[in-house]
This record gives C-alpha cells, sequence and structure tokens, in this order.
C-alpha cells in the first residue's frame, strides 16, 4: 500500500489525459465541479453520485459542550455539518484494496 | 443534486471554460459525462491504494481502518466475528464548513 496524497493538481491531469483538453482547462472543470458540489450543498441539497456516494448536509443542535483540559463548560452553537456516506461499490473497492 | 445533475452542469460551463476542442471533435455532453466520472473514479481508485485526497476548501478524502471486533446480531443477539476492514471518510474543508454556517 503506498501512502501519497492526491490534490486537484492530480485529478486536473487525469482530466487532460482521459478526456483531451488543456491542462488549463482541466484544472478549470475540477474547480468547477467542486463549486457546483459545495453550491448544492451550501443550499441544502444533498449531492448523490451514484456508485460513489452521497454527500448531505445536518443540522445540529446547540448543546453544552466541555473543554477536556480544563474541564470548562462551554455552550456549542446550533450548526450545519455536512457528511458523506459512501455507497456500497465505494466500500467494496476500498475494502478490497487495502486487504493485507 | 446527482450525477446526471451535475454533468449537465458542467456542460453548461464547456461556452465559458473551453476554447480547444477535444482531440475527437467537438466538446459534447458525453465529454462532460467524462470529465466527471474520471474525477470520481480517480477519488476511489486512489482511496482503494490506500492514498489520501486532499481538495483545500471542500475537504480530504481518506481511508480508516477499523480493527476486527466481536460483533452481535441486534435480532437474535448471537455474536458474529466481524474481521478488520478499510473504509473511506470523508473530512469537511475548513472553507466549505464555513460557507455551511454563513461564515
Amino acid at each position: 500500500m503506498s501512502d501519497k496524497t492526491l490534490t486537484r493538481m492530480e485529478l486536473s491531469e487525469a482530466v487532460c489525459r482521459e478526456v483531451g483538453l488543456s491542462k488549463i482547462e482541466s484544472a478549470q472543470l475540477v474547480e468547477a465541479v467542486l463549486q457546483h458540489m459545495s453550491d448544492a450543498l451550501v443550499a441544502g441539497e444533498p449531492v448523490k453520485i451514484s456508485s460513489f456516494g452521497t454527500f448531505s448536509v445536518r443540522d445540529k443542535n446547540a448543546r453544552v459542550g466541555r473543554n477536556p483540559k480544563t474541564g470548562d463548560e462551554v455552550p456549542i452553537e446550533p450548526r450545519r455539518v455536512l457528511s458523506f456516506r459512501p455507497s456500497h461499490l465505494m466500500k467494496d473497492r476500498v475494502a478490497k484494496g487495502n486487504q493485507d | 443534486m446527482i450525477r446526471s445533475e451535475l454533468i449537465q452542469k458542467v456542460y453548461d460551463d464547456f461556452d465559458r471554460l473551453i476554447a480547444t476542442e477535444p482531440g475527437d471533435g467537438r466538446p459534447t455532453q458525453a465529454h462532460a459525462e467524462r470529465v466527471v466520472n474520471t474525477i470520481f473514479s480517480e477519488i476511489t481508485e486512489a482511496l482503494a491504494s490506500g492514498n489520501r485526497v486532499e481538495l483545500r476548501g471542500f475537504g480530504a478524502f481518506s481511508v480508516k481502518h477499523r480493527d476486527s471486533r466481536t460483533g452481535r446480531n441486534p435480532r437474535t443477539g448471537e455474536s458474529v466475528p466481524v474481521s478488520e476492514k478499510s473504509v473511506p471518510f470523508f473530512k469537511t474543508g475548513k472553507l466549505l464548513r464555513d460557507r455551511l454556517n454563513d461564515k
């Protein structure tokens, strides 16, 4: 198992290679995809990508948290969080690929 | 939003973003589909090889390892061995987290 970190750069290179667009265009399209997904999520809309997974926004209620170091009570404001649920296909692929 | 709607949005961006023609002629909806599919399959394959994918501002995909444990069939209460496995994990990026909360 390797231990690399891929970034927008590697995704752009893959788009450039697979679709035959220029490097700059590929990079802008990767950015556009992330932007469209972010905009939908910020609007509260889930993003469902078949055979990949579902991103959805959940509302969290306010609660009293604690600073684990000092034990002080800290109010935690209500907030919106994003959760990602991988599809079965993605889970299987990742489990199989990482078997030792 | 589902995959096909994302593909449509990317196709709508072509006018604005694409000047050159891909190797095989005019940019079509099929090219937009390949752009979207390439991005998601690249992320899946990276995770399957044990790599991380870090998309600043959006979030990071990584693989978490779960140890083997003894599970229970919730209906019968019977114990069942669950072997160790690797699962995909996503952590939301700071920019997107802030945008979700109108910051």
